[in-house]
């Protein structure tokens, strides 16, 4: 059943078949725009959450002694060379100097080969330590994994964001593209109204961005902590009275990859700080 | 405009509405001329309950406009002012627009205050309820009234 937005005669009418065999016979059909927005091209130019977060929080990024983020990335670079696997062995075991890995977050979410599935940075983490360490994988959103992925990330700060989104891709892409544009939860709202239609409009006390990820991991002020783009998409998810899907889904990672390819360009904030 | 669906329906329901009352949380309207002129339910307004709503997180409505209420200190500007609604709007329209706002607008982002089918993966705790029930929607409809250039 397509979302429309006259519910109460519906159910009404649901419940006196006979009515609602009359009503049907009316024809009446309701205008495309039903339940969804249409596809919005990609931003032009693409423009970070710095720019609209307020001065205090900027300097609070700028600030390398003061960025509670950089916590995360220490942390990570502990973990980095810490042995954990069956033989003893780190992530820098096999891959050297963490540096390594510059350019790599910025092409994130990717096609797994070995799976087929589209995965992010915190997945491809845990695919090393299971498929290469031996070891179980950190639950997603957990304190390590986040400082390995801020760590990964930062190897990578500066950088333009630019994800594969054809071949395999390509319909991951699109199902994010339609998850951006979908109407959703009690408040029925889309990403794309909020972060193409009103940026720069205030909601309450927040500016509203263009919803983009290359600041992420980023440093939530709110929570106090580091925050997957998962988890941020729960957010504004749980603001709109809608039900957040799960962190790691198929779901989350189409829409991520749909959302970073509206960011290619953006130069990755490792760790961004926001409010 | 008036939707033949909304007209026939609510001539020939309103009979049928005590024996489900408790199990159906919306109800029902009729739009006509882009207003819905009934008060839900029939029922009357309270403004003081009013002003309550649309300040604090039940309405929200402070998330999207701007209002005299000055104790609260953030008010988002995506919609116009509330200043002086009472002058520029009916009873009527104000209704439709807390109801229905997307016959007004198809692209807007002000949430049907009154609506519980239709929608796509509302979080479990607020599914099957509305936002604001009918005498919620009639206070903050008596509220706005008094939003007057003049003694406001
Ligand atoms: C009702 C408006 C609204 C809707 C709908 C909405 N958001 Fe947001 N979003 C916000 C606000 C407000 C913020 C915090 C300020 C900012 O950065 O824009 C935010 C922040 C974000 C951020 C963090 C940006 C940064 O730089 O820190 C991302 C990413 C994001 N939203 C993605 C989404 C996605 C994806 C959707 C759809 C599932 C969505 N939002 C739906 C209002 C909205
Ligand atoms: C036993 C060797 C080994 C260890 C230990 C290991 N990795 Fe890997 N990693 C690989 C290989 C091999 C690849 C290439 C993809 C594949 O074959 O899985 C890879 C790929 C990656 C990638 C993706 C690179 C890209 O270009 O997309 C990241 C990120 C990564 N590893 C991070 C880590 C982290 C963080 C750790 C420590 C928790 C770690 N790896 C531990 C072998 C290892
Ligand atoms: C998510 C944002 C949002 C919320 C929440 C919201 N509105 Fe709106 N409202 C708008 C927008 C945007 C408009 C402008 C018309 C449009 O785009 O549909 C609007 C229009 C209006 C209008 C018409 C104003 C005029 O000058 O014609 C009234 C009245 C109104 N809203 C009242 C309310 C009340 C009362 C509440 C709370 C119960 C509320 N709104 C909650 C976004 C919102």
């Amino acid at each position: 059943m397509a979302g429309h937005g006259r519910g109460p005669v519906r159910r009404r009418l649901r419940r006196l078949p006979w009515l609602w065999s009359a009503v049907a016979g009316m024809a009446v059909a309701w205008p495309a725009w039903v339940g969804s927005e249409l596809p919005a091209p990609a931003p032009s130019p693409p423009r970070s959450g710095y720019e609209f977060a307020r001065p205090e929080t900027q300097a609070i990024q700028d600030d390398e002694f003061a960025n509670p983020g950089l916590f995360w990335a220490e942390r990570g670079a502990e973990l980095w060379d810490s042995p954990d696997g069956v033989d003893g062995q780190s992530c820098s075991s096999c891959h050297g100097a963490a540096d390594a890995l510059a350019g790599v977050a910025p092409t994130y979410p990717k096609i797994d080969l070995a799976s087929g599935l589209l995965i992010n940075l915190e997945q491809r983490i845990n695919a090393c330590r299971t498929r290469h360490m031996g070891i179980g994988p950190y639950p997603l959103e957990s304190d390590p994994l986040l400082s390995l992925s801020v760590y990964v990330t930062q190897q990578s700060a500066g950088q333009p964001l630019q994800v594969q989104i054809d071949g395999p891709a390509q319909p991951w892409f699109e199902r994010g593209r339609s998850l951006y544009a979908e109407r959703v939860g009690q408040m029925n709202v889309a990403c794309t109204q909020c972060h193409d239609q009103r940026v720069g409009h205030l909601l309450r006390a927040e500016r509203i961005s263009q919803g983009q990820i290359n600041g992420f991991p980023a440093y939530l002020l709110r929570w106090g902590t580091v925050s997957s783009v998962h988890r941020r998409f729960q957010f504004c998810n749980e603001q709109a009275r809608a039900e957040p899907l799960p962190i790691g889904s198929d779901d989350y990672n189409a829409l991520q990859l749909y959302v970073a390819w509206r960011g290619t360009g953006l130069a990755v904030e490792a760790p961004a700080v926001r409010r | 405009m008036v939707l033949a669906v909304l007209v026939l329906s609510a001539a020939s329901l309103s009979a049928t509405r005590s024996d489900t009352a408790d199990s159906e949380p919306v109800a029902i309207y009729q739009i006509v001329n882009d207003s819905i002129p009934k008060p839900l339910d029939g029922l009357a307004g309270d403004p003081a309950r009013g002003r309550a709503i649309v300040a604090g997180r039940a309405g929200n409505c402070l998330a999207c406009h701007h209002a005299p209420i000055p104790e609260e200190p953030f008010h988002g500007d995506l919609g116009p002012p509330l200043e002086g609604i009472g002058d520029r709007a009916t009873a009527g329209a104000l209704r439709l627009r807390l109801v229905a706002p997307r016959t007004l607008n198809p692209d807007t982002v002000m949430p049907a205050f009154h609506q519980v089918d239709g929608l796509r993966r509302v979080a479990p705790q607020h599914r099957g309820r509305p936002l604001l029930t009918a005498q919620e929607v009639e206070d903050v409809i008596a509220y706005l009234l008094t939003l007057r250039a003049d003694g406001r």
